[in-house]
């Protein structure tokens, strides 16, 4: 039987991906090209770290209805993090046959990890 | 007219009245308002199948072994079930498919019991008779408007609990009997916090001697809520509120929202569909989860040639009220046919089910508007079974690991951790369009090289398979292309 190894204090987490390593550029190209496979409608919201635990995180722009660029998609998500270096910020896949949303996970997370 | 159907047979003459002048109308054709149901029936010998069908026919609706004169009281031809078709069972000489139509007004509204009372109550000892086995029912919308339903469906679910483009992930609690409130309390604390969103009481954990209801969820909603401050996510724990009494089950229930609970849990075959449909209506008001557990439903649904299929029961379930309900997990421990699960947890999240004899699906099935109910895969699985579970259930399922996350070497939390990484690893590569069961051991083993609590997951389980034939074989037939017996 080998040494038993003692789980860590609880680290916070950021829902969906949470527990993957940090994404790499291609990674995260690969996802979102699949939320715009799916056809859901890519939106971004942030929000202060002591807020994160509300449902309503600021809403970035509008949702990008109908956007199919991968590299829209990214500029977007770049720039919301540059006029907001202190927050999380997530990416969001709005389903509109479920009204639900298809995906959604942290792509910049203040303090990083 | 009616009494013509009681006159004495010239053919049969066993002492079963013949039933099918008045019961066997194969040239009907169902309204969309008529409840459809359909048997998988064996006659006693020497009944003729026609017969058989009607007999069946008329005992789960207006008919009695009798002429009464009561009858002309009435009109019968507006209130009688209608066997109207018959299909042979492919492999199986002996027994045959009685399809009926039942008019909506023989039965009460929003009510599941009333419904399953006519359809499998006398008739299933009915003498002449050998085996009955009630496979489909076809609700018409008009009666599936009367239901409630789930009283917050998966969509609710997934608002309220901020999970999103991904299964939910559990764990039940072991064992499953016998832990102090406090022992029991860490348990769900130490999964929590590795990375489950739900931990859950077993089906037979109520209120024993060793752990009482309240302590219970006392110490169970601290481990909740202390998880969820450390992890930033949210978490809930399935506080079983089953009891022996509806007033014991509503103050159990009425406890756990005071403690903030978000979930509770209800086993709706040994409680009933009253208690389950008044549960599920208390949580629709309430503004909490409900999961069920099926305890029993083996009894009812494991013999091919008797009793009643399990998307029977998952249809009732939906009209009764959850939001969970255990599915079966097809790759874990106990029985469960792929494409038979695939076609009752489709009969759970859909609005509308189409006719597929190749899932064991015999009726159309509208859903209108009603809530879906997100099934649950629990019973003997592990994180080698993870890329067959996402693929098999989607992201509209909860997945749930008892043995396979407390039985880690080093513990729960590192269990529930190996479990998440695993889940988000296929998550991840199948939306890159990876084929994550054939690719499973390739996506799980790079996922280990940065999680060395899935690599010794990984080597805990990987010669644990559960490969016994299934019981319950699909042989539901081809469907409409058969003309009438």
């Amino acid at each position: 039987m080998s040494e038993v190894l003692a789980y860590k204090a609880t680290e916070r987490r950021g829902e969906t991906f949470s527990y993957l390593p940090p994404m790499t550029p291609d990674r995260m190209r690969r996802q979102i090209a699949y939320l715009i496979a799916m056809n859901w409608n890519p939106a971004i919201e942030h929000s202060e770290p002591e807020k994160a635990g509300s449902n309503f995180w600021y809403l970035w722009k509008l949702p990008f209805f109908g956007e199919r660029s991968v590299d829209r998609i990214l500029s977007e998500l770049e720039a919301c993090h540059r006029a907001n270096p202190g927050h999380h910020v997530r990416l969001i896949g709005f389903d509109n046959y479920t009204q639900s949303q298809g995906t959604a996970f942290i792509v910049y997370r203040a303090g990083g990890r | 007219m009616l009494m013509e159907g009681r006159v004495s047979s010239k053919t049969y003459q066993a002492g079963v009245k013949e039933y099918r002048k008045t019961y066997w109308t194969p040239d009907y054709v169902p309204l969309d308002t008529d409840l459809l149901a359909v048997f998988k029936v064996v006659a006693q010998a020497g009944v003729p199948r026609e017969e058989a069908a009607a007999a069946v026919a008329a005992e789960s609706s207006t008919g009695t072994w009798t002429t009464v004169w009561t009858d002309l009281l009435t009109d019968l031809e507006y209130y009688k079930g209608r066997a109207y078709r018959i299909e042979p069972v492919p492999g199986d000489a002996n027994a045959f498919y009685a399809f009926i139509a039942y008019p909506i007004d023989l039965f009460e509204e929003g009510s599941v019991v009333n419904v399953l009372t006519s359809l499998v109550g006398n008739v299933f000892g009915f003498k002449a008779i050998r085996s009955l086995r009630l496979e489909d029912i076809r609700f018409p919308l008009a009666y599936v408007k009367t239901c409630g339903g789930p009283p917050n469906g998966i969509q609710m679910e997934r608002d309220r609990l901020n999970k999103y483009g991904r299964p939910l992930l559990g764990c039940t609690i072991k064992p499953k009997l016998g832990l102090s409130a406090k022992n029991y309390g860490r348990a769900v604390y130490e999964c929590l916090r590795g990375g489950l969103d739900f931990t859950k009481d077993d089906e037979n954990i109520n209120s024993q001697p060793f752990m009482r209801w309240q302590h219970r969820f006392e110490f169970v909603m601290e481990a909740v809520h202390k998880a969820e401050q450390e992890t930033g996510e949210r978490k809930g724990h399935y506080l079983n509120v089953t009891a022996p009494t509806p007033e014991e089950m509503y103050k159990r229930a009425e406890f756990a929202k005071s403690l903030g609970a978000p979930i509770i849990m209800h086993d709706f075959l040994t409680a009933g569909f009253t208690a389950n449909t008044g549960l599920a209506n208390w949580c629709r008001e309430n503004g909490i989860l409900l999961h069920i557990h099926r305890a029993m439903h083996a009894v009812l649904d494991r013999n091919p040639l008797h009793g009643i299929h399990f998307r029977v029961l998952t249809k009732c379930l939906r009209l009764s009220g959850g939001d969970h309900l255990h599915s079966g997990t097809v790759v874990g421990k106990l029985e469960g046919d792929r494409e038979a699960t695939i076609g009752w947890i489709d009969l759970m999240r859909e609005p509308f089910v189409p006719e597929n004899r190749t899932r064991g699906i015999f009726f159309d099935q509208d859903w209108g508007a009603m809530p879906g109910v997100m099934p649950v895969a629990s019973g003997g699985i592990h994180v080698w079974h993870m890329p067959a579970l996402v693929s098999i259930f989607g992201d509209d399922s909860c997945l749930q690991f008892g043995g396979g996350t407390l039985g880690h070497p080093w513990g729960n939390a590192a269990g529930a951790h190996a479990n998440r990484v695993a889940l988000e690893a296929c998550v991840e590569a199948r939306n890159q369009g990876r084929p994550v069961e054939r690719e499973g051991r390739e996506i799980l083993s790079e996922a280990a090289q940065y999680s060395p609590e899935l690599k010794i997951a990984m080597e805990t389980w990987k010669e644990i398979k559960f490969e016994f034939d299934t019981v319950d074989k699909l042989d539901a037939g081809p469907g409409l292309r058969v003309v009438n017996a």
